[in-house]
């Protein structure tokens, strides 16, 4: 019985392609969410920006919480882990939750070493500022990729940012010949295989969906024609002032991100986004996606 | 000849490229006059409550009907979801397709999704291939004129109703072009329709 093979756990990333997955705190949340077109929900206690607010470690959400929104809704439901935390993430496995993001918005719990993710039958969603990043993540056995952005901030420029990187660096690799890949790979820290994978391909070998930063239908318009697969919306619906018709004129948008006049239709009537922060106000050591490496 | 792919939400690039290696062209159906100038139609695999609300909030809903009163209709795991007579499970309105009662979910969270060898019959012919079920749907009940060209578990995974076909699982993630082809090896290639 082939279960949590590499190819199945890819397969569920493959079928949450083109949607929003949400943020959620509560099974009322999850519910708005579900009920607003959501593909998926992420379970967390606090959303990024409260997160960045209170500030104190933050960890993985408590069991009976993830438990209430499993029994609400029928979408898959993901849930966080600290970097390097694998106790953590062998207790969200055993909660069967869908997906587990190994995610930079908790504290890191290990400053070296990321989970060895092959060694879960569930599967893992890692961050990822550029390639090299991303294909140190699968190599450990991530499933999915999403970029960093910066998480809580409503601010899209971090996300964009890594996306881009992403972009080019695989358009670079593809001009390179077999010597200059292993050099490539050197540089990136990234098996070879890998990297020769990205060369042929022209793409990341798993799916490649966007995070960190989306507060506006505009926004998901913009990372999806930039490339994103699909979407991680965080603070920015549950923060606005309006969360279910802002949730559900983001998953229009995304559906439509290529249609302005259905994305124009979407935002039309929306209260208030989320505050945001430039990013220049978030001192060094308080941006999120500086953790891991 | 040109097939549409349903893109509300889900695995629908796969789709694309299972159609093109049996050389058909594609196109993405996200709006009732998408579906125009099509002869076939795949509802790829994806949230299946999801995509149920995204039909109605495009106005797909009655489109669709009408487009399957026509031509073929390959529904995958979300796919077969939807085109269920019956979904046991308030949150999915489908479209009634094909005379199957469905469970969503019903082998469980994405821990117990799995592939499996699996072998089909149709027409006097056998076919094994690999099949991949992602947090899949069960079948629970078929009609009498609904034909079961395969089964695990003791329920059906792929079923055959007049020219339309429903999988609980996704060939498209295998490579599997064979479904595909079954659905839309009827529809004249080199049609002037594109």
């Amino acid at each position: 019985m082939p279960k949590g093979t590499y190819e199945v756990k890819v397969g569920l990333a493959e079928m949450l392609k083109g949607g929003v997955i949400m943020d959620v705190t509560s099974a009322e949340q999850a519910l708005i969410a579900e009920g607003a077109g959501a593909c998926a929900v992420m379970a967390l206690e606090r959303i990024p920006a409260d997160i960045r607010e209170d500030g104190g470690i933050a960890r993985m959400s408590n069991p009976s919480m993830i438990r209430q929104i499993q029994k609400a809704v029928s979408i898959p439901v993901m849930a966080k882990c600290r970097i390097g935390h694998f106790a953590e993430a062998q207790i969200l496995e055993s909660l069967e939750v869908d997906y587990i993001d190994e995610s930079e918005v908790l504290t890191p719990a290990d400053e070296r070493n990321h989970i060895w993710k092959h060694d879960f039958k569930i599967p893992f969603v890692c961050g990822a500022r550029d390639l090299g990043e991303a294909l140190r993540r699968i190599a450990e056995g991530a499933a999915l990729i999403r970029t960093k952005g910066e998480a809580g901030s409503g601010n899209i420029v971090e996300a964009v940012r890594h996306m881009r990187t992403i972009n080019k660096q695989i358009s670079r690799l593809k001009e390179l010949d077999e010597a200059e890949l292993v050099s490539e790979s050197k540089d990136y820290g990234a098996p070879l295989s890998l990297v020769q994978q990205v060369s042929k391909l022209g793409k990341l070998p798993v799916p490649n969906f966007a995070a960190g930063g989306i507060a506006t239908p505009a926004d998901a318009s913009l990372m999806m024609q930039l490339g994103a697969e699909s979407l991680f919306v965080g603070s920015g619906i549950f923060k606005s002032e309006d969360p279910d018709f802002r949730a559900k004129a983001i998953v229009v948008a995304t559906t439509h991100y290529k249609n302005a006049e259905k994305v124009a239709d979407a935002s039309t009537g929306l209260k208030k986004a989320m505050k945001g922060l430039d990013i220049s106000e978030i001192p060094d050591e308080e941006r999120l996606q500086e953790r891991g490496w | 000849m040109s097939i549409g792919v349903l893109e509300l939400q889900g695995d629908f690039e796969k789709h694309h490229q299972i159609l093109h290696t049996l050389g058909m062209e594609s196109i993405a159906v996200r709006s009732p006059s998408d579906l125009d100038e099509l002869e076939g139609l795949v509802i790829p695999g994806g949230e299946s409550t999801t995509v149920s609300l995204l039909i109605d909030r495009n106005k797909l809903r009655e489109p669709l009907k009408a487009f399957a009163d026509i031509y073929p209709v390959l529904g995958t795991c979300a796919g077969l979801i939807l085109m269920a007579r019956k979904v046991l499970d308030t949150k999915v309105n489908p479209l009634g397709i094909l005379n199957v009662v469905v469970r969503r979910n019903a082998y469980g969270r994405q821990i117990h999704s799995t592939t499996e060898e699996l072998t089909f019959f149709e027409d006097g012919n056998s076919f094994s291939c690999p099949t991949t079920m992602i947090r899949a749907p069960r079948i629970d009940s078929t009609g009498s004129s609904t034909e079961v060209l395969g089964s695990w578990k003791g329920h059906p995974v792929a079923v055959r109703e007049d020219r339309h076909i429903g999988l609980v699982f996704h060939p498209e993630l295998d490579g599997v072009t064979h479904f595909h082809q079954l659905a839309f090896q009827g529809i004249k290639k080199n049609s002037t329709r594109k």
